[in-house]
């Protein structure tokens, strides 16, 4: 089957792959370039789980094609910690327990990422709403929407 | 066993929120998973289900599939071995490997929308895909049938010609899809409703709900010349799912070596074996690796939900609220092959209450939906439901308090549950006055807004478990246990251990070995793993500290009895020995009689009754019908919270559950029984925006069979949920609602119904 060359920006490093026509982002991160943070729930968009961050807005990778990528800049969970330190939202995860079994929270932690990008100070419902596109099965989600809020207020106090 | 500080005052760990040791990985998608294992040289499995839900399998021919370029083989269930039926006596778990078989890979018959029939490996998942099209099947296409109770009608299509109802006199002559009939009960029921002055009798449904974890079903199997296979998978027990392979495949257990993938969530849904013997098989085929992963539309097709459930239910009352009598009838689905969790909808019904009269009947029965499967509390959400509901309706028919009814009637110390369990110490009163004196009980409601409240009983698992803990001589332990960590247990362990050495938990590495490493380990289900596997690892530790104190008597050359472990370190009193810390101690091990592990294999008994309550504020659109929740707490007797981050996390998670099988979650089928929601935009589960904080009560009645009291936490928060929030739903719109789910359509024919009746 006949490969397209694509190159685009992966958490700041160039990456040149070939992908097929059928192939989705997903695809090619897990598949292809072995970056398997970013999972599979559903490959249908409905779950969230491999939401990435595709030139400044949350996307599932399900639902992208490979060969849309010329020139994109996509962020992933491998790029979300600068080294060894991690988001702030990674550190407000872990001190709130907002996981358990963890398949949905490199999902979650990208899309809270962008929506505290576009609305530093949320209010409950408006995570809760942002949040409305990734499934959590194991949290109940009271965790989960503490941890952003509070994650929330500290990325507001150190950008002061 | 010491009960250390019953107060719960003096401990160093135990009640600490403490950040989980599986936490970095997991927040910087690093923790693999099922899905996220490349194994070289490996090929690609997908397997060909059945598009009928009931039919004969005249013919399968494979050629085309086993020619196309890319393909390596093709299984059917002719490549995997036969097993004979289960005999009675059957205990109330069946194993039944001649079922199992069929439902790996079908055999005479499909009996369900999505049947496994036919597995491809190939040198990509696309040539797999395209593969399992070419197998040709041919099918007498047989009628179906999905309710229970139709199921059971003497008429009703049959799923198992060999199948007779067990438990029922005289014995059948014609076989029946209603595999058994279980019964328990005490008292006399007649007697019982003779003396009541108040009797309900109503009738309820609930729907079968998946499990609905996020991470689909996947493995990879390497199967060697030797005849020894290593299989990754994502899986609730991975000792079980070696003991079900090497049966299934005939094969030595010893020679499968299982490795449990992190898991991305359970539920109950990965106690049981779906593609892994296929994966085997055709890595044995092929002599390459093979990896399977399900796609969603596979999950929701051929994965267990929990039953559906149809419920018949009588009880009667005196004036004062005492419940004198109970009986009832519960139809449970058990999908495509026997084995409902009838038993646990029985023991579940009624246990919490001190009904001296109570008769109860439960059928297992067969119909033409994928089986059954475990799924957080099996069979007592929908019991729950039924009694609860039942209940609720006696107190406002004698215009009684809901939470008076049931202290009026609670189980205490000393009762029994239906099945003759005798409660030690339990917590019921405890969660009932601490229901009646929060603030939630009284606050006010708001317009269209109803409140409801429901309670469950829960009896935990204990059970075997292992584990090896081995000191190392830098002073730090890895403690190995057999159990998938599903919602935190490594945290637990290693709340417990370092708890019990007086160490920092930093110095505490705990991790899931695979089945070659350990004894067996029964699943991590039941909630039972920080109960039971904890009890093992308080043993293996206390091993160590055993010979860490007698490797202080030898290098201070005095009688072990005086040395004590306090703090983490040995200590003696006397003067002018200096105490030696796991440190020191463990540097001086190799030099002094080699190194020091602790190890335990236990099946512990002393599992403890637990208790959840749930109240509830919904409010109900009465344009749409469309339930809202708008305020919730649990109020849940857990013993001991080791790690109270990750109790409430169980307790917030399983409510959640709970209000997607109330009011979202079912399955929708055509008029062939083909399933149509077969994703997750279609099958609703709860998302962020549709639920409020879920505030967690935890109530510390300690289990007196656990060194640290701990109850199992994970089952009791589904229970009470559906009961609740139909309740709510009820005091909202002022209706009694009997069928769940409680979906907009619903309520609104019931609120325009209502409307009618009154015009």
């Amino acid at each position: 089957m006949a490969r397209n060359l694509v190159t685009a920006t992966i958490n700041g490093d160039e990456v040149e792959f070939t992908c097929s026509t059928e192939q989705t982002l997903l695809d090619v991160l897990r598949e292809d370039l072995h970056m398997m943070g970013t999972k599979n729930g559903c490959g249908s968009g409905d779950c969230g789980a491999c939401t990435v961050i595709l030139n400044g807005r949350p996307v599932n990778a399900c639902l992208v094609l490979g060969v849309e990528l010329d020139g994109a800049n996509i962020e992933t969970i491998e790029g979300m910690a600068k080294g060894n330190e991690l988001h702030p939202l990674q550190q407000k995860f872990l001190d709130h327990a907002a996981l358990q079994c963890g398949i949905c929270t490199p999902g979650i932690l990208l899309m809270a990422k962008a929506l505290l990008e576009k609305n530093p100070d949320p209010t409950e419902s408006e995570v809760r709403f942002g949040l409305a596109g990734n499934l959590c099965r194991c949290t109940g989600y009271d965790k989960i929407v503490r941890a952003v809020l509070d994650a929330a207020v500290e990325m507001r106090a150190s950008k002061s | 066993m010491n009960n250390k500080d019953s107060a719960g005052t003096n401990f160093k760990w135990v009640g600490k929120r403490t950040r989980r040791p599986d936490g970095p990985d997991k927040v910087t998608g690093r923790a693999r998973y099922g899905d996220d294992m490349i194994v070289p040289g490996m090929l690609h499995a997908k397997i060909l289900r059945s598009p009928h839900a009931h039919a004969k399998i005249l013919s399968i021919d494979t050629s085309k599939a086993r020619a196309f370029k890319g393909v390596k083989a093709v299984v059917t269930s002719a490549d995997i071995p036969d097993h004979p039926l289960t005999k009675p006596p059957y205990g109330p778990i069946i194993t039944d490997f001649h079922d199992i078989s069929c439902n790996v890979l079908a055999r005479e018959k499909v009996l369900y929308d999505g049947h496994a029939i036919a597995g491809v490996a190939a040198t990509s998942e696309r040539i797999a895909r395209a593969a399992i099209k070419l197998i040709e099947v041919e099918y007498e296409v047989l009628p179906h049938v999905l309710d229970p109770l139709e199921a059971s009608k003497p008429d009703a299509p049959v799923l198992h010609d060999h199948q007779y109802t067990h438990g029922v006199d005289p014995e059948p002559e014609k076989p029946s899809n209603v595999f058994r009939v279980v019964t328990g009960g005490r008292g006399d029921v007649e007697k019982g409703f003779a003396g009541a002055d108040i009797i309900v009798e109503r009738e309820f449904s609930s729907q079968p709900v998946h499990q609905g974890y996020i991470e689909p079903q996947a493995c990879i199997a390497t199967a060697s010349e030797d005849d020894s296979v290593e299989l990754w998978t994502t899986t609730q027990g991975h000792f079980v799912i070696r003991a079900f392979c090497a049966r299934l495949l005939n094969m030595d257990m010893a020679r499968i070596r299982v490795t449990a993938s992190e898991i991305g969530g359970g539920f109950g849904g990965k106690n049981n074996i779906y593609a892994e013997p296929v994966a085997i098989r055709l890595s044995q085929m092929t002599g390459r690796p093979v990896r399977m992963v399900m796609s969603r539309s596979e999950v929701f097709r051929a994965t267990g939900p929990a039953s559906g459930t149809h419920t018949r239910i009588r009880m009667g009352a005196k004036k004062d609220g005492t419940i004198t009598a109970a009986e009832v009838d519960i139809y449970n689905q058990a999908g495509a092959f026997k084995g409902s969790p009838v038993g646990r909808s029985i023991e579940t019904f009624f246990s919490a209450y001190t009904i001296e009269n109570i008769r109860a009947s439960g059928y297992d029965v067969c119909v033409n939906r994928p089986k059954v499967a475990a799924y957080r509390a099996p069979g007592a959400p929908m019991a729950a439901f039924a009694a609860e509901g039942t209940i609720n309706e006696l107190a406002s028919r004698l215009g009684m308090d809901a939470v008076d009814i049931r202290m009026k009637n609670a189980v205490r110390e000393g009762d029994q549950s239906l099945s003759g369990i005798k409660y030690g110490q339990i917590g019921l009163l405890d969660v009932l006055e601490k229901v009646k004196s929060h603030e939630h009980y009284s606050a006010p409601l708001g317009p269209n807004q109803g409140r409801g409240f429901a309670l469950g009983y829960w009896m935990h698992g204990g059970g075997l478990s292992s584990v090896s803990a081995n000191l190392l001589d830098d002073g730090t332990i890895a403690v190995a246990t057999g159990n998938p960590d599903i919602g935190g247990s490594r945290s637990s362990m290693r709340v417990m251990a370092a708890e019990e050495l007086g160490i920092d938990i930093e110095m505490i590495k705990p991790i899931v070995a695979d089945t070659g490493s350990m004894g067996y380990s029964h699943l991590t289900a039941g909630s039972r793993t920080t109960f039971a596997t904890g009890m093992a690892v308080i043993n293996a530790v206390r091993e160590i500290i055993d010979k860490l104190r007698a490797l202080a008597a030898k290098k201070w050359e005095i009688p072990v009895e005086e040395i004590t472990w306090e703090a983490g370190q040995a200590e003696t009193g006397r003067d002018g020995i200096k105490a030696l810390s796991l440190k020191e101690l463990a540097g001086m091990a190799t030099k002094m009689g080699g190194p020091i592990a602790g190890h335990s294999e236990i099946n512990a008994g002393g599992a403890g009754a637990a208790f959840s309550a749930q109240l509830v504020d919904v409010e109900v659109d009465p344009e749409t019908g469309f339930v809202s929740p708008k305020r919730y707490t649990v109020f849940q007797d857990v013993g001991r919270a080791i790690s109270p981050d990750y109790v409430e996390g169980q307790i917030q998670g399983g409510a959640v559950q709970g209000i997607g099988w109330a009011l979202n979650e079912e399955y929708v089928y055509d008029d062939q029984a083909r399933l149509q929601n077969t994703g997750f935009l279609d099958y609703r589960m709860p998302v962020a925006s549709d639920v409020p904080m879920i505030d967690a009560v935890l109530i510390e009645v300690p289990n007196p069979n656990h060194p640290y009291g701990v109850r199992g936490v994970g089952e009791p928060p589904i229970i009470s949920a559906p009961a609740a929030v139909a309740n709510a739903v009820e005091n909202a719109i002022g209706i009694t609602m009997s069928s769940l789910p409680l979906s907009p359509p619903k309520v609104l024919n019931a609120i325009e119904q209502g409307q009618a009746e009154k015009d």
